[in-house]
């Protein structure tokens, strides 16, 4: 296991590599820091000094691969590359376009966003698993066909829409919470009902969907029929045998998630206000930050890595017949 | 010539992917195994109908897709041709009205009046806050409050016999079709069509037909006198933008499966067919490109164009070109996030299929590695194909309206639905509440979104061949 996990991690690696390449071609390959600079300062009536100047101060101004000014080593460091690729490795974010410190900012506003995205992702995780439950329990009848039907019909609106209608409904008609904000301690829960709330609302369509396509595939087998056939009530197969044994596709499901929760949350934030790393991105790419969402993009792929790795170890808790070699 | 035809990058893509299918069709019509399971779809009921209000939408934006510039017309008979720099659509002239109809500001749906009072001057000198008339909406009407409702239900009610009349029309022509095919009398026919007998739903499609029919007509009736879903903060028709929209919809979610398929399609059948390290090297790839946050990745593509857009002014002629060059752009990066997917799957099937033994019968007669992918693996991880891409169009449209709302979507400027919820989304906050502009995106949307789900399953029900082994 744990040579299994060590190897993961090593893997891991040449991943983070090509990410890195990819984003080091598309911000200073395809567009040099003179474009970034006229970007943001204008492409008429700008002296060239006024476009050096913004490259100085912000470490634009090296060249990009290869420093032929420097000595020894610094002919590799002092450059564009390892200064702001290499050093993402060591999670050294530096600073962003308007001069803020970026891993300081990112190590206040992951909390928020974790506040966002745990409860929603387990509270849906929940809610679906009952709703497919309820589904199985009820299969081939109409509560069965209608709910199929309900779930198609959820899944096909515009999250855009739930927000909207949960915002206008339930914060502004019934003035039961704030329509957005947010705030530090207990009070921040006041502030998360409502993005929980319709980050779940909006996930019950194709989740309860998809887990209910996975019940329905236990229910036929074998030993669910073993089951009834030794007199097992049929809540009790249902929960016994077949909620564990459809936890492996259960899990890999999560996973699925995981980079789309991002996404979730990116928008949720952003709407509602809250100060996560969401709209923290969203800022970013509205004031075209390029460090940041430079950041953004290696801690993305950091995170993805290792919901992967981590669905491996819980793949090995859920089923003690997976080993790994 | 009045107009000169300008072909975008898109329509000619569009036009590409069309005759693509066409193409298809037309091979897979001879070819019995092919068409088995497209003869289950359409035995389908929710799928047919779903195809129906497709084709619809299909109708509207293709319509949009055929562009030209009209030629300015010149008092000197002598001057050379010269041709407008507006680039329009063939949708465009047909909705020419609703274009021009663009009044100060919001005005509800039906409205005769504009959504906000504004000081008028009376001739008799007092000054009065009144919510003034519309310039383009309900002019003939004397005394609107009145006579509104008589009016707009008469008009909906002459839009709506139109469009049975032509309704009935094409039910004549399609039964005197099914007559012809099968060789029967279109009595017959006629019967077994309004009995539900025939294993295509006919029944159900036709209704389906005539429903959109009647309310396209009674839409396309009303939109002359009123403005059907009311006016935007600009004054801008939102029927008008409503449809424009369709296209942009489509196009995001078809476009970006034709610039993703020939990639993945390649990558997913070289890698499990030839396995050891061209398969590792494809799976670093992916998994690679899959690590990074779709939305990020597309951010990042989208800055790119636009840093250099900024810098590159010069190299785009017209309005309509750069939008267009950023929504082929969007459906490109939308490729590249989404090929992932479908490649893993098609290398676990190759993976599956390699072992086989008519391939392995295939490599004993030495046939060539390009003859086993193209013959024999191709065709077969076709199913695999079909339904990705069914089940993914959907997801691309909804994810249209997201991007444009975080900002990286397509051109601020090109009718879209997301741009439409981006611009109205603000106006929840207003007092009283700007709400039709919302509806009316949600809803095209939704129904659109709704009708590619309902036939993706109807796809993957009859594609899959895990489903299609249970008796």
């Amino acid at each position: 296991m744990t040579a299994y996990l060590v190897r993961r991690l090593l893997y891991a690696i040449p991943i983070l590599i090509g990410v890195n390449l990819i984003t080091f071609t598309l911000f200073f390959v395809v567009n040099t820091p003179d474009d970034m600079a006229h970007l943001h300062l204008g492409v008429k009536h700008v002296t060239p000094e006024a476009i050096v100047n913004w490259k100085r101060e912000r470490g634009y101004d090296q060249p990009l691969v290869y420093n032929a000014g420097g000595e020894g080593i610094a002919k590799l460091t002092e450059t564009i590359l390892f200064n702001k690729s290499i050093s993402l490795f060591a999670f050294r974010f530096g600073a962003s376009d308007t001069g803020r410190d970026i891993g300081y900012d990112i190590r206040q506003r992951m909390w928020p966003s974790l506040a966002i995205a745990l409860p929603t992702f387990l509270v849906g995780i929940l809610v679906n698993i009952t709703f497919a439950m309820l589904l199985a329990f009820f299969r081939a009848t109409y509560i069965d066909v209608w709910g199929v039907v309900l779930c198609v019909i959820m899944m096909s609106i515009s999250t855009l829409f739930y927000i909207i209608a949960g915002q206008y409904l339930i914060g502004k008609l019934w003035h039961l919470v704030p329509i957005s904000g947010y705030d530090t301690g207990v009070d921040a829960i006041k502030f998360l009902v409502l993005p929980v709330l319709i980050g779940v609302v909006h996930g019950i369509g194709s989740g309860t969907r998809w887990y209910r396509t996975i019940f329905l595939e236990e229910i036929n087998k074998d030993y669910v029929r073993t089951a009834r056939a030794k007199g097992l009530s049929e809540l009790r197969v249902l929960f016994r045998h077949v909620l564990q044994n459809a936890l492996i596709p259960i899990l890999t499901g999560a996973v699925v998630v995981i980079p789309s929760l991002f996404m979730g949350s990116l928008i949720m934030e952003a709407f509602f206000g809250i100060p996560g790393l969401g709209s923290y991105t969203i800022n970013a790419i509205n004031q075209q930050d390029f460090a940041v969402v430079r950041a953004m993009v290696f801690l993305g792929a950091v995170l993805y890595i290792l919901g992967l790795i981590m669905t491996d170890i819980a793949y090995t808790l859920a089923d003690p017949r997976v080993r790994f070699e | 010539m009045p107009f000169t035809p300008v072909v975008l990058t898109t329509d000619a893509l569009l036009f590409l992917l069309l005759a693509a299918a066409g193409g298809y069709a037309w091979y897979a019509r001879r070819r019995e195994h092919l068409r088995a399971p497209w003869r289950q779809v359409a035995r389908s009921r929710l799928g047919m109908m779903a195809a129906v209000v497709l084709c619809a939408y299909l109708l509207v934006g293709i319509a949009d897709s055929f562009h030209l510039r009209l030629r300015i017309a010149q008092p000197d008979a002598q001057a050379a041709v010269r041709y407008s720099p507006e680039v329009l659509s063939l949708l465009d002239l047909a909705t020419g009205h609703l274009r021009d109809a663009v009044e100060k500001t919001y005005s509800a749906p039906f409205a005769a009046t504009l959504y906000v009072r504004e000081t008028v001057t009376t001739p008799d000198g007092t000054v009065a806050r009144v919510y003034p008339r519309l310039r383009h909406a309900a002019t003939h009407l004397d005394d609107p409050e009145r006579q509104r409702l008589g009016d707009v239900l008469a008009t909906a009610a002459t839009g709506a016999l139109q469009g049975i009349a032509l309704w009935a029309l094409a039910v004549a022509l399609l039964l005197y079709g099914l007559a012809r095919s099968g060789r029967a009398r279109w009595r017959t026919v006629l019967r077994q069509v309004a009995r539900d007998e025939l294993a295509v739903p006919w029944r159900l499609m036709l209704i389906t037909a005539g429903v959109l029919i009647a309310g396209a007509f009674m839409l396309a009736n009303l939109s002359f006198t009123y403005h059907v879903f009311g006016t935007d903060k600009v004054g801008q028709d939102v029927f008008y933008q409503t449809v424009k929209s369709i296209r942009t919809g489509l196009l995001i979610g078809t476009l970006t499966t034709l610039v993703m398929l020939p990639f993945a399609v390649l990558l997913g059948l070289v890698a499990g067919y030839f396995g050891r390290w061209v398969d590792d090297l494809i799976q670093y790839l992916y998994t690679t490109l899959n690590s990074i946050p779709g939305v990020l990745l597309i951010a990042a593509g989208i800055l790119s164009l636009q840093v250099y857009m900024a810098n590159h002014p010069q190299r785009f002629e017209s309005f309509a070109e750069s939008a267009d060059l950023r929504l082929l752009f969007l459906c490109l990066i939308l490729g590249v996030t989404s090929w992932t997917g479908l490649c893993r799957l098609l290398r676990g099937e190759t993976l599956k299929l390699r072992e086989l033994e008519y391939v392995q019968a295939a490599t004993a007669f030495g046939v060539r590695h390009l003859g086993i992918l193209t013959r024999h693996l191709l065709p077969n991880v076709m199913h695999v194909v079909f339904i990705t891409v069914a089940l993914d169009f959907s997801g691309l449209v909804l994810a249209e309206a997201v991007l444009s709302y975080v900002g990286i979507g397509v051109d601020p400027s090109m009718n879209s639905w997301g741009n439409m919820i981006n611009q109205a989304r603000l106006e929840m906050a207003r007092e009283p509440v700007v709400w039709w502009s919302l509806l009316a995106a949600f809803t095209f949307m939704f129904a659109l979104v709704l009708a590619a789900n309902l036939l993706a399953d109807a796809i993957r029900d009859a594609f899959d061949p895990r489903l299609r082994s249970v008796p």
